[in-house]
């Protein structure tokens, strides 16, 4: 479903600033995979979900999504393809909106945007019954502004919007890190409730070392750039935090370093 | 003082508020939802007056004019746009770059002059001062209405489009109407060719109204807008929630200021300082959200960092 092939990117290259953030990334998902990715700071782990969403170009390799290369299609376009969850709960809706528009924003995904209603009645009974399932009370405030949510209800109206058109793959950038414990462990229930049912091909983004071991069906550590852990199916469900240092160590030629990781 | 005085300017100076309403909901399209503070207007606003002049004195159709300044002010935004978003030129440059690079192209409109009359005796006009005090249809107060809730109603249709929607998501967050395969590059641009194209309509109709095309017309109109688009506000924004009500408060911000402005010059204030004025309450009005913030923010421990 997603085939990355050997791609790199440099930031500010030849300036003072030059931050190589993608060395050699190779990374091939099957349809229905969840793949939980994990790392240090400064790993690569955002900087590779934004190169697959489009938000800057590669300096060398290609990505495909379900077949099409979409190497050098803009965000705007490749975003057909994708449902992307933020790790600020602010960036993946617009708050001076209210909460139905962005979902009919969010419907119009890959379709071509015309002088039709930008809203109808249809839709609405079917975002009510959407944002029931959320079990969060916000099928009666759909006329609120998404601004007046918390970041919790946020998160899960934005997780919402990106499945509401099923998307090819689901990109999900530390989309709970912002939240609080409780909250967290909610939209993580949500996210996966929403993936198993519609059989989605994901990509999580996490510090946190026991979602990243608990969830899905496959597990890629990063360091420096390059993805240098990668388990999946019997493995995974073994894996425990002892296995994965151990990986990482064996991997990088070094101990694992993220103060963030060991903490959660 | 001299009442009655006054009470002849107040139907003159709601046509005019009228006339900039009709400009002030261009900025307010740029500025409120496009989130860009779009300076081209100041030039845009002469270009829709210089065009109509010109066309009209050639014996062209008023509509006709009309049309061909809406047509014209969409072309100057456009330029803004692609200043912005394909040169990479901020937003309040690009405006400044066009407006200053229009000033030539209004006198070369007017073929070199810096100020075309257009007698309302020698051609066919939709609105003159001449008959702002007549109880007529071709009373300009009278169509001016009519036009500016036409356009009202144009508006809340368009922007409660996919395209609209999808432009005003543009304004709210970026970031998130690319996630949602929005071209938001297009989109600005579309939004600056629609505000500018209103604003050189508004340009076309002070010409007629005025009776002659000035190079000079657009000088401060960009704070003017800003001025309806914040009395409207600040007078109904509590209660004009819907979209088709909030633009109805931004004409009606303009109106209100043009009748403040004829008081303040009956109570004897020189005409020369008008602009003075003008800067200095638009500021402290822009300052309002601010304060107000700083101070909700002292109330409950928390400063914004907006500052």
């Amino acid at each position: 479903m997603l085939k990355i092939s050997h791609i790199a990117k440099t930031f500010n290259p030849g300036t003072i600033t030059e931050k190589k953030a993608l060395l050699d990334v190779d990374l091939h998902l099957n349809e229905g995979d969840f793949v939980t990715v994990i790392g240090g700071n400064g790993a690569g782990k955002s900087t590779m979900l934004n190169a697959v969403a489009g938000v800057f170009p590669v300096d060398r390799g290609t990505i495909e999504i379900g077949g099409v290369n979409v190497t050098n299609l803009p965000e705007y376009k490749r975003a057909a393809y994708l449902g992307r969850v933020f790790q600020d709960p602010m960036t993946g809706t617009a708050a001076t909106m209210n909460i139905e528009e962005n979902m009919a924003l969010a419907l119009r995904r890959g379709r071509p945007r015309g002088l039709r209603w930008g809203i109808t009645n249809l839709e609405r009974q079917m975002y009510r019954e959407q944002l029931h399932t959320l079990g969060l009370g916000l099928e009666d405030r759909m006329a609120s502004k998404v601004g007046l949510l918390s970041g919790g209800q946020r998160q899960a109206l934005t997780l919402l919007m990106a499945t509401l058109r099923t998307p090819k793959l689901l990109l999900l950038d530390e989309h709970t890190a912002a939240l609080d414990p409780k909250t967290a462990a909610k939209v993580l229930e949500i996210t996966e409730k929403i993936v198993s049912e519609q059989h989605l091909t994901a990509m999580m983004v996490t510090h946190n070392m026991k979602d990243a071991i608990a969830i899905g069906n496959r597990l890629i550590m990063m360091n420096e750039g390059r993805i240098v852990v990668d388990v999946s199916g019997e493995q995974k469900q073994k894996l425990t935090r002892a296995d994965l240092m151990g990986l990482f160590e064996k991997a990088a030629g070094k101990e694992l370093d993220g103060d963030r990781l060991l903490l959660s | 003082m001299d009442l009655l005085k006054l009470f002849n300017a107040l139907p003159g100076a709601a046509a005019q508020g009228l006339i900039w309403g009709l400009m002030a909901i261009g900025v307010y399209i740029t500025y409120r939802i496009l989130d860009v503070a779009d300076l081209t207007v100041d030039g845009s606003m002469a270009t829709g007056g210089a065009i109509a002049a010109v066309l009209i004195m050639s014996g062209c159709n008023v509509w006709l004019a009309i049309l061909v300044a809406f047509i014209v002010g969409m072309a100057a935004g456009l330029v803004t746009g692609l200043f912005h978003t394909f040169m990479g030129i901020p937003a309040i440059l690009s405006g400044i770059l066009t407006q200053l690079g229009l000033y030539s192209i209004n006198l070369r409109i007017m073929g070199g002059k810096a100020n075309v009359a257009v007698n309302p005796n020698k051609y066919t006009l939709l609105v003159s001062l001449r008959n702002v005090r007549s109880l007529t249809l071709g009373n300009p107060i009278f169509v001016l209405i009519l036009f500016t809730a036409a356009l009202i109603l144009t508006l809340y249709w368009f922007f409660g489009t996919e395209l609209g929607c999808s432009l005003r998501a543009t304004g709210a967050n970026q970031r998130m109407a690319r996630a949602q395969g929005i071209n938001t590059s297009r989109n600005v641009l579309l939004g600056l060719m629609l505000s500018n194209g209103l604003v050189a309509l508004s340009g076309a109709l002070l010409a007629q109204y005025q009776g002659f095309a000035d190079v000079n017309s657009g000088r401060g109109a960009i704070v003017i807008g800003l001025a309806a688009v914040i009395i409207g506000e600040v007078f109904f924004g509590k209660v004009f929630i819907n979209f088709g009500l909030k633009l109805t408060a931004v004409s009606i911000g303009a109106i209100v200021y043009y009748l403040v402005i004829q008081v303040v010059l009956w109570l004897g204030l020189n005409a020369n300082d008008l602009k003075l004025l003008t800067a200095l309450v638009v500021s402290i009005f822009l300052a309002v959200p601010f304060w107000r913030g700083k101070l909700a923010g002292k109330r409950t421990g928390k400063g914004e960092n907006h500052a």
